[in-house]
């Protein structure tokens, strides 16, 4: 048995001892039974899309963080019987956008996606999937094609309503944004092929999802204007961290604020990712969340953030990656139906967003792009365990008071803590600085140089006893 | 009937529960304020005093068995009081008056002293009693505490505490698990069937501290005149000391368990100043002969057993288990000066083992120095602010170190395998050893590969290298690192 089964054997038969103990205490007298935590289908908030008349469910479903299984290298991953349950009840309850891709789930993402949405009228939901060859080797035509047609497989259908050219705008190997979109789309004719496609009908919309290097997404648009490529829609990255601060929490990113701009201007219809941040903003600081509460004490962070993205109104549909059925539940509430976010709340969040700035996380999201690292760290359990730590306000700092009884308490937490969540020979420590992962960042974040900011945090810790 | 009880055995009874639970815990890795505490417990122990040469513990343990007989057998030694915990377990009456084995008890004693004096280490590890207990807790039961200790590292978690950390498991040295395992099962069935058979034949403290028990001046004596000669003391006595034929009890072996004062019904047995009675009468010739060959055995069987492995998942790679480079010299802990004063003045009680907070020390497998700790850098670093062996340890293998000076003490020296390193074997560029060295010994130069690519590598610089063997567990290599240390025969100090 492994550190994890052990851990999770061990918790699991502890929650069932909790909830006996639960079911123990007795109700107080209360006149209300219960509150309600669903909303009909026909309430969702829907969007219409111009080229093809769409009516669109607000809340689109990310399906890149499907719930898991125990698996072994290689095996698939997913919990099918999971996922089913959770589509099920996405589409019950007015959603009827997913969203996959050929790379998701360790490949696995669009055969789940798949076998999960063919038990439904085809009528009844649109797929959006993604020209994902990211790698050189599959840039020769034959190659994309092949991964196109493995996604109608994969999807058990003949059409894709919304396909998007993956990620462009991401460099590497010492190539610019536009020098890999040349190699993945342009040089091979693989985009030229793809409007082929959607002129017969295999693909009803075409877009792009963007990350990155600003040059690109200026050039498509560009390219749009002057009526070379007509993009149906764009997806981007939106929140109200990444609205003004992006920028400023890495320059190689751009401000949500003029991504939307430029699509707002060519009436693009924009489908928005990371409205949480990878989970980010559904967990924050508790002086920030005490705030949101004051304002509305109903409402949680998550709520606040999704209204936030799908208050601009060329906003096609907003992507959550939900893993849980109470995620789906609480997301399909927030837009049955979408209550806009008025000038005041808007002008609260910027506040907060500025706070959250302050704080200095690494801008990690969790997607696990950077993964495997060769070296065996495990980069997103780090920062995600940093950037807890920061949120929590553990940070124990002991400017020369190592006696200090709050300042030893929470060295010890911090230190206990980290290595419980990640193997030693998975921590920060271990990062030799090889580079690889910069380039698959999505969020350009100067991985290396983070791991070792916190390893210097953390041999400082060890030795201030 | 219930045995009256008595008021030297219950003194008895609690002053050795207090020492043997203490020492447990001690061997158990409980470290923190216990071992600042309670630390004294291990350092009064008969063998760890002689080899530190604290002639003054010494000195009280001889004049407490001068007065007293040899209870320290029976209160402080823990390995005596494991052997009474399993004595209880067998039928009542079953132990025989038995001569005492002078020609065995004699040889294994000069055996052992000639051993201690020309410092060969495995066999005063094998009979030193206090570190065939240590042996014992620290293989068998501390993967057992660490288990319980992680399992309720979980409720911790559930509840939100952050009071237990994880604690990794993991076989330090199988061969010394065999032994202690060993020991364990024949010391239990030895104490079961037959008492204190070890403490008064084999055991070399037994045999020293028998010598100043003759003579000592309170002794249990029988009352001839109360006594009916029902021969129940003797039948109780796991000492097997008691001749209730003559009424002689031999004080090289009673250990003054108390036992017979609560086993006679009449009151026939006194502890008191000892006054002769009757003039010596020779024992008779043992006829039985006992094998005593299993507190020796040395046989080092391939135990399989399951290591804890931690599994990846899916979204991490693989990486294979490092392996321990063969060092031509040990390394030994800051403190305990050079590999020949660890040999000769470590028992191989495995307490530093225990108290090592890092994963660094495990026993060794080397003959010469059989279980005697060593460093070796797998699954942890000696840490600079760590010092912890250095204040456990019993018999001053390892001196005490202050953390201010442990970075002065040069342990090991780095040497650097060209065909291990990341940036030779496969291009990517490191310098992980450089970055995290604490002494600044190790830089990247400038270095052309076999193939002529220009790559940078790392130099040492052996004049500052204090061996703490960061730089061989943080490698990116596997399973062989391809920076490793050396010993430093002899710990060069600045």
């Amino acid at each position: 048995m492994n550190r994890r089964d052990f851990i999770q054997h061990t918790a699991a038969a502890v929650a069932g001892t909790s909830v006996l103990l639960t079911a123990c205490k007795k109700n107080s007298a209360v006149s209300r039974q219960y509150s309600e935590n669903t909303k009909p289908a026909e309430a969702m908030t829907t969007r219409v899309n111009p080229n093809t008349g769409d009516h669109v469910s607000l809340l689109g479903y990310g399906m890149m963080r499907l719930p898991e299984k125990n698996h072994t290298e290689g095996e698939n991953p997913i919990d099918q019987e999971a996922v089913n349950r959770l589509v099920d009840y996405a589409l019950a309850h007015g959603v009827n956008y997913f969203d996959t891709s050929p790379v998701y789930c360790q490949g696995f993402s669009e055969q789940a996606t798949g076998i999960a949405l063919s038990r439904h009228p085809r009528n009844s939901y649109f797929i959006a999937t993604k020209m994902s060859n990211f790698w050189p080797e599959s840039w020769p035509i034959e190659e994309s094609k092949a991964i196109f047609e493995r996604s109608l497989q994969f999807l058990q259908t003949d059409y894709i309503d919304y396909l998007l050219l993956h990620s462009v705008g991401r460099g590497g190997q010492g190539l610019s944004g536009m020098e890999v979109f040349n190699g993945r789309f342009m040089d091979n004719g693989v985009l030229d092929w793809l409007v082929e496609q959607k002129r017969i009908g295999r693909i009803r919309n075409l877009g792009f999802s963007y990350h990155g290097d600003i040059d690109v997404f200026d050039t498509l648009l560009r390219w749009h204007d002057e009526g070379k490529y007509h993009w149906d829609f764009v997806q981007i990255e939106l929140n109200y961290l990444d609205w003004d601060y992006a920028n400023e929490i890495n320059e190689r990113n751009t401000d949500a604020s003029y991504l939307y701009a430029e699509l707002a201007k060519r009436a693009i219809p924009a489908v928005i990712m990371e409205p949480l941040l990878g989970g980010r903003l559904a967990k924050l600081p508790p002086s920030v969340v005490r705030q949101l509460k004051q304002r509305d004490i109903h409402a949680t962070p998550a709520a606040w953030a999704f209204r936030y993205a799908g208050t601009p109104k060329y906003v096609l549909t907003v992507l959550s990656g939900m893993r849980y059925i109470e995620h789906v539940q609480e997301n399909c509430i927030t837009y049955s139906p979408l209550k806009p976010l008025s000038e005041e709340e808007n002008a609260m969040l910027m506040q907060i967003a500025k706070e959250l700035y302050e704080i200095q996380e690494v801008p990690c999201t969790g997607c696990n792009y950077c993964m495997p690292c060769p070296y065996g760290i495990n980069i997103p359990a780090v920062f995600g365990y940093y950037n807890n730590c920061l949120k929590e306000d553990i940070f124990p700092s002991s400017d020369g008071m190592t006696e200090d009884k709050a300042f030893r308490r929470d060295r010890k937490r911090w230190l206990i803590g980290y290595d419980r969540k990640i193997p030693h020979m998975r921590q920060a420590d271990h990062c030799i600085g090889c580079n690889r992962c910069i380039a698959q960042c999505p969020q350009h974040i100067d991985i290396p140089l983070e791991m070792h900011k916190i390893d210097q945090y953390v041999e400082q810790l060890k030795q201030s006893i | 009937m219930k045995p009256k009880s008595h008021i030297l055995r219950t003194l008895r009874i609690v002053l050795a529960s207090f020492f043997f639970v203490v020492i447990t815990l001690l061997f158990l890795g409980i470290g923190g304020r216990f071992n600042i505490w309670f630390g004294w417990v291990a350092k009064v122990q008969f063998l760890p005093a002689l080899l530190a040469l604290d002639f003054g513990i010494l000195a009280i343990l001889i004049i407490v068995t001068l007065v007293f007989g040899r209870i320290y057998c029976s209160v402080i030694c823990p390995l005596g009081i494991m052997q009474d915990i399993f004595s209880r377990f067998g039928k009542r009456h079953r132990f025989r008056y038995s001569p005492e084995k002078k020609g065995l008890r004699y040889t294994i004693l000069v055996v052992f002293i000639v051993c201690l004096i020309v410092g060969f280490a495995p066999v005063t590890t094998l009979l030193a009693p206090y570190s065939a207990y240590g042996r014992i807790i620290q293989s068998i039961f501390r993967p057992v505490y660490d288990m319980l200790s992680n399992t309720l590292m979980v409720f911790d978690m559930r509840m939100g505490g952050y009071h237990i950390g994880y604690t990794e498991i993991w076989m330090r040295s199988i061969s010394t698990f065999a032994i202690a395992v060993l020991t364990f099962v024949g010391l239990g069935w030895l104490a079961w069937r037959h008492g204190r058979s070890y403490c008064n034949t084999l055991c070399p403290v037994g045999t020293i501290l028998s010598l100043f028990a003759r003579v000592s001046l309170l002794r249990i004596q029988v009352d001839e005149s109360k006594c009916n000669k029902c021969s129940l003391c003797e039948r109780n006595c796991k000492a097997s000391a008691i001749d209730s034929k003559t009424g002689n009890i031999d004080y090289s072996r009673c250990v003054v368990c108390g036992d017979c004062l609560t086993t006679c019904k009449h009151g026939a047995l006194e502890y008191k100043v000892f006054r002769s009675q009757h003039s010596d009468v020779s024992p008779e010739p043992d006829k039985k002969k006992r094998a005593f060959l299993t507190g020796a055995a040395l046989a080092v069987g391939s135990v399989a057993i399951a290591q804890t492995k931690l599994k990846v998942d899916g979204g991490l790679a693989a990486l294979s288990e490092k392996q321990k480079p063969q060092r031509k010299t040990p390394i030994t802990p800051p403190g305990s000066l050079s590999a020949h004063h660890m040999q000769r003045h470590c028992t191989a009680c495995q307490l530093c083992v225990s108290a090592c907070p890092n994963n660094v020390l495990r026993p060794s497998s080397d003959l010469m120095r059989f279980m005697q700790p060593e460093l070796s850098f797998e699954r942890g670093f000696c840490r600079p602010e760590c010092t912890v062996c250095s204040h456990v340890c019993p018999t001053s293998a390892i001196q005490p170190v202050q953390r201010e000076d442990k970075t002065a003490i040069r342990i090991g020296h780095p040497v650097w395998i060209a065909e291990n390193c990341i940036p030779v074997a496969n291009g990517d560029s490191c310098g992980l050893c450089a970055r995290q060295c604490p002494a600044e010994a190790i830089m990247m130069v400038d270095y052309t590969a076999a193939d002529g690519r220009r790559i940078k590598v790392p130099a040492v610089d052996n004049e500052r290298c204090i061996g703490c063997g960061k730089c061989e567990y943080l490698c990116p290599a596997r399973p062989f690192s391809a920076i490793y240390v050396e010993g430093n025969e002899t710990h060069h100090h600045e």
